[in-house]
């Protein structure tokens, strides 16, 4: 007879086991995907050489832009969450962590083979285009890792986080996500939380600034506290920093200037991975103000939340980004699918509807209102357009809190 | 010297042992640390939100 039988939260559990919580994690081996993505510019690379085609240079921009959202489609999402009894021994796993861990030197490779690629391949545009597109989502990856880990209590993954957010040039986002983002999230304060009525485009503007700034004042005042000056070795900005400059400085010495194009794309397009991510992650979205002048503590309908199983394997399950706001140190392999409001697609295709303002406001507005029962004064809108916006919605105008 | 946990993660300040990594010594005292400082390790709960750990009776 069949030993293993599936319970109601999608997990396989073994009668015969001890305790409740011998289970099997249903993706649990899918979690390797994240690694393929991460050495899909070389499979590109590869291929383009054995076949003289150099469209397939593409194949990393074709996995994210099309496919993903094709499989996002077909396979759909999936809600079902850990029962509470298994969630303490799937955090302790090392396997989960081992496998994030592993793909840190993958993007170093991979960064390097594609330096190598557009030094030897004498790509047209095609192929110089394509490659620098491959790098700018793998390092786009690499922020994803840098985040998960970045988020570990202990200094070791820390260090590996600042070490793989070396790669596309943003060593400081542990600084300004941990101790900015995730403590002003979903106010008008953050500026990597988007408000209703901004195109991404400004929003971008405002929040790779806002985000550096942030970071470095936030890393001065840790700094000042033990007695330090900004400009120290002990500044884990400039210490990440340090990588990137010698990463790109050897690579420019070795290659030359004709590298000088692959480096601004692949690293300001990765930039924007991790920008349109905050976009579409808090999309007018509002910490309400309590009596006391504090906003109310961060809970899981200040983050949206996508299911698409494809898609969050892919990406470690950022898009349970409810849940992982709510508990920032719960491990990606448990998070969980909450009381949270549900995004349109999968981060694959909201990126693609984002990047056209009009139709993102078409889809997304509307359920942001939905949100909060029809009041806009509940939102985080644009005070550039915020007596507008109100007056379209049939609000007096009110001042924002914490404006 | 006292402790005090964030309601939310777990995370226990203890006096005794400061936060070096956050430029708090050990000893520092709770009164000490910023009024506006978040959590550690999880910046979903501010210094306000904190709870003194009561210590078991000394026997």
């Amino acid at each position: 007879m069949e030993k293993n039988v599936k319970n109601d939260a999608g997990f396989s559990m073994n009668p015969d086991a001890p305790g409740a919580t011998a289970y099997r994690d249903d993706k649990r081996h899918w979690w390797w995907l994240p690694l393929f993505v991460a050495i899909s510019p070389m499979v590109g690379i590869w291929i383009a050489h054995e076949t003289g085609q150099q469209a397939w240079t593409w194949f990393t921009g074709f996995l994210w832009y099309v496919f993903l959202p094709i499989a996002d489609a077909i396979v759909g999402r999936d809600t079902r969450n850990p029962p509470d009894a298994a969630v303490p021994s799937l955090e302790t796993d090392g396997y989960y962590k081992f496998i994030v861990h592993a793909s840190i030197p993958l993007f170093y490779i991979t960064w390097i083979v594609a330096v190598w690629a557009l030094a030897t391949q004498d790509y047209s545009w095609v192929g110089y285009l394509g490659v620098s597109l491959g790098i700018a989502l793998t390092n786009g990856l690499a922020l994803v890792v840098g985040h998960e880990i970045g988020h570990k209590t202990d200094r070791t993954a820390k260090r590996l986080a600042q070490i793989v957010l070396a790669v596309p040039a943003y060593g400081h986002f542990s600084a300004e996500h941990n101790r900015g983002h995730h403590k002003d999230v979903a106010t008008p304060d953050d500026p990597a939380s988007s408000r209703f009525g901004e195109s991404l485009y400004r929003f971008v503007l405002r929040e790779i600034p806002g985000a550096l700034g942030r970071a470095w004042h936030d890393e001065k005042v840790r700094l000042a506290r033990g007695g330090r000056g900004a400009l120290s070795v002990h500044n884990e900005l400039l210490q990440s920093f340090a990588i990137t400059a010698l990463l790109y400085g050897t690579a420019l010495a070795l290659v030359g200037p004709m590298l000088i194009p692959f480096l601004l794309i692949s690293t300001f397009w990765g930039w924007q991975f991790l920008s349109t991510s905050n976009y579409i992650e808090h999309y007018g979205l509002l910490r309400q103000k309590q009596a006391d002048g504090r906003f109310e503590r961060c809970r899981a309908e200040h983050s949206w939340n996508a299911d698409h199983v494809v898609s969050n394997l892919m990406l470690y399950h950022l898009q349970r980004h409810s849940d992982h706001h709510a508990r920032p140190t719960r491990q990606y392999q448990a998070l969980r699918s909450d009381k949270a409001p549900e995004l349109p697609s999968g981060y694959p295709l909201c990126f693609t509807l984002s990047y056209f303002p009009p139709l993102w406001r078409a889809v997304m507005d509307k359920k942001v209102l939905e949100v909060y029962g029809g009041d806009i004064t509940r939102v985080n809108i644009d005070p550039r357009q915020r007596d507008r916006i109100l007056a379209k919605y049939g609000a007096k105008p009110t001042p924002a809190a914490g404006a | 010297m006292a402790r005090y946990r964030c309601p939310g993660c777990g995370y226990t300040y203890d006096e005794k042992l400061g936060n070096t990594h956050e430029g708090f010594p050990p000893g520092t005292p709770w009164s000490q640390v910023p009024e506006d400082w978040a959590c550690a390790d999880c910046a979903v709960r501010d210094k306000a939100d904190f709870v003194k750990v009561e210590e078991d009776a000394p026997n």
